[in-house]
């Protein structure tokens, strides 16, 4: 999937989950899931299973461990993306 | 150290919101109605009390993250009710607020989301328990509805959920106030919730306490004190009072609705003649005596009782207590009136949305009506005068009004309130 699409998907993905406006509006690919978007560390769950709900993909444990941030994300992603 | 309070919220069957509960309840409006879930479910009893709550309403008071696969009925109605309830007693409600070590919350219930409950419990069966997101727990832990208000309101004091079957709300405000009255807080949040719906009401309908004679007239299905009762009918909502020292409300110029007096909690213990189901007469009496005893007043002075009185074969012998229990019957016995003819039995949201309903008889100095008890039972008729089952609105001074919860278990609560002025 090219790059701009899949950023737009995973924008509008943990739009409901962000607690800051400023640093969604300036979203990419270093912006931080806890650090930048303050989403709350519990509602990561539910962004990966609205990511797995969005590309019908399965994320793993170790795959979930990692996917703090936009980059990882969109690696992880892909990787599945790739695999399927 | 006096005990007021100055803040009130409830979401019930037959008003969501303080002014539309007086108005209500003072007009003798039902909120039971047919549902047609229960009769495709096969329930005997198919009609219920359910508030009524727009998707519109529902984002004044939670974020939409907060909505985010939400279904948890009970705390939808706590937090309603907790909330009006605070901003009625004069705070501001504010994500951002300084953290208020003087302020907590006592908030019962007696199961949290039911329905979220169900629909983890189907994923899980089918082996997605990575799928089941992250709120079920906090929608369904009993302290759900506490943990959702304590962190809305920034609540620094206790914050937990007790639970007593159909005591809870009762047990809620005796609790509250005993902390407050200890020095320990200077104001508590106490109220209680339930949820709505088949999965809830179900285990009482297996039991046959709930009524199968009204299902094509709904409004007249809840039936307290009256010889045609034949079963409790389900209700659910909330209610939610905010219990304050009488020198922080004085300190801040609250509006003061009444004064807790004091009251008691206690439990038959399953024992003479009490059962898991049904009340020991000698503890319920006593349990009102105590409570009489407690906030220093005599029998003579109690001017009105909100009964628990649900319309089941048990409202004869309720009354029969209260007659012994305050040594007072026919003419001499005080006003009597059950809130349960108009909202049904809302289990553990009863004691507070009931409580709620005394204290505003209280504040402005009315009795609501009774309803569908035209054929008062000749067990109670001959207790107590047919003058003092209020049936039209009364407008009559009152000083001090009881109300009492009797629950599964064997457990009791009876809080007594007084005018403030």
């Amino acid at each position: 999937m090219k790059k701009e699409e899949l950023l737009a998907k995973l924008k509008t993905i943990v739009k409901p989950y962000i607690q800051d406006e400023e640093a969604y509006t300036k979203l990419s690919e270093e912006t931080d899931f806890i650090n930048d978007l303050k989403i709350n560390s519990a509602n990561l769950v539910d962004v990966i299973l609205d990511v797995e709900d969005e590309f019908d993909i399965r994320i793993e444990n170790d795959d979930m461990e990692k996917m703090v941030s936009v980059k990882a994300a969109m690696a992880i992603v892909n990787e599945k993306l790739a695999a399927k | 150290m006096r005990v007021v309070i100055t803040g009130l919220g409830v979401v019930a069957p037959n008003g969501v919101g303080l002014e539309a509960f007086a108005k209500a309840i003072k007009n003798g409006e039902s909120g039971i109605t047919f549902h047609q879930h229960l009769a495709d479910l096969n329930f005997s009893c198919r009609i219920g009390g359910i508030p009524q709550i727009s998707e519109e309403k529902k984002l004044e008071y939670l974020t939409p993250l907060q909505l985010r696969g939400f279904n948890s009925s009970g705390i939808l109605y706590g937090c309603i009710a907790g909330m009006d309830a605070w901003n009625d007693a004069g705070f501001d409600i504010d994500t951002d607020s300084d953290l208020d070590f003087d302020s907590g919350t006592i908030f019962g219930t007696g199961t949290s989301g039911v329905e979220k409950f169900r629909e983890a419990i189907y994923k899980l069966d089918k082996g997605q328990v990575k799928r089941l997101g992250s709120t079920v727990v906090v929608q369904t832990m009993a302290s759900g509805i506490s943990a959702f208000l304590g962190g809305i309101l920034g609540l620094g004091n206790q914050v937990t959920t007790n639970s007593s079957a159909c005591t809870t709300g009762t047990e809620a405000i005796l609790m509250g106030y005993e902390r407050i009255k200890n020095g320990q807080a200077k104001r508590m949040l106490v109220g209680s919730c339930s949820d709505d719906g088949p999965y809830i009401w179900g285990g009482f309908d297996a039991m046959r306490v709930m009524t199968y004679k009204h299902n094509e007239f709904s409004e007249k299905g809840s039936r307290p004190m009256s010889a045609s009762a034949s079963g409790f009918v389900p209700g659910s909502g909330a209610g939610a009072l905010v219990l304050e020292s009488l020198e922080s409300a004085l300190a801040r110029n609250a509006t003061i609705y009444a004064e807790v007096l004091g009251g008691n909690i206690n439990s038959g213990g399953q024992r003479n003649g009490g059962t898991m189901t049904a009340p020991n007469a000698e503890a319920v009496q006593r349990c009102i005596k105590d409570a009489i005893k407690n906030a220093c007043i005599t029998n003579e002075d109690i001017d009105v009782i909100n009964g628990h009185l649900t319309a089941t074969s048990k409202d004869g012998l309720e009354i029969e207590n209260w007659t012994k229990a305050l040594n007072r019957k026919g003419d001499d016995f005080p006003y009597i009136n059950s809130l349960k003819s108009m909202v049904g039995h809302c289990l553990a949201a009863a004691g507070s949305i009931e409580s709620v309903a005394t204290v505003l008889q209280l504040k402005e100095q009315f009795v609501f009506p009774n309803i569908n008890c035209d054929d008062i039972h000749p067990d109670i008729s001959k207790l107590i005068s047919e003058d003092k089952i209020v049936k039209q609105l009364l407008k009559i001074d009152l000083n001090i009004a009881v109300k009492a919860s009797f629950g599964f278990g064997d457990v009791n609560g009876c809080v007594i309130f007084k005018r403030y002025n």
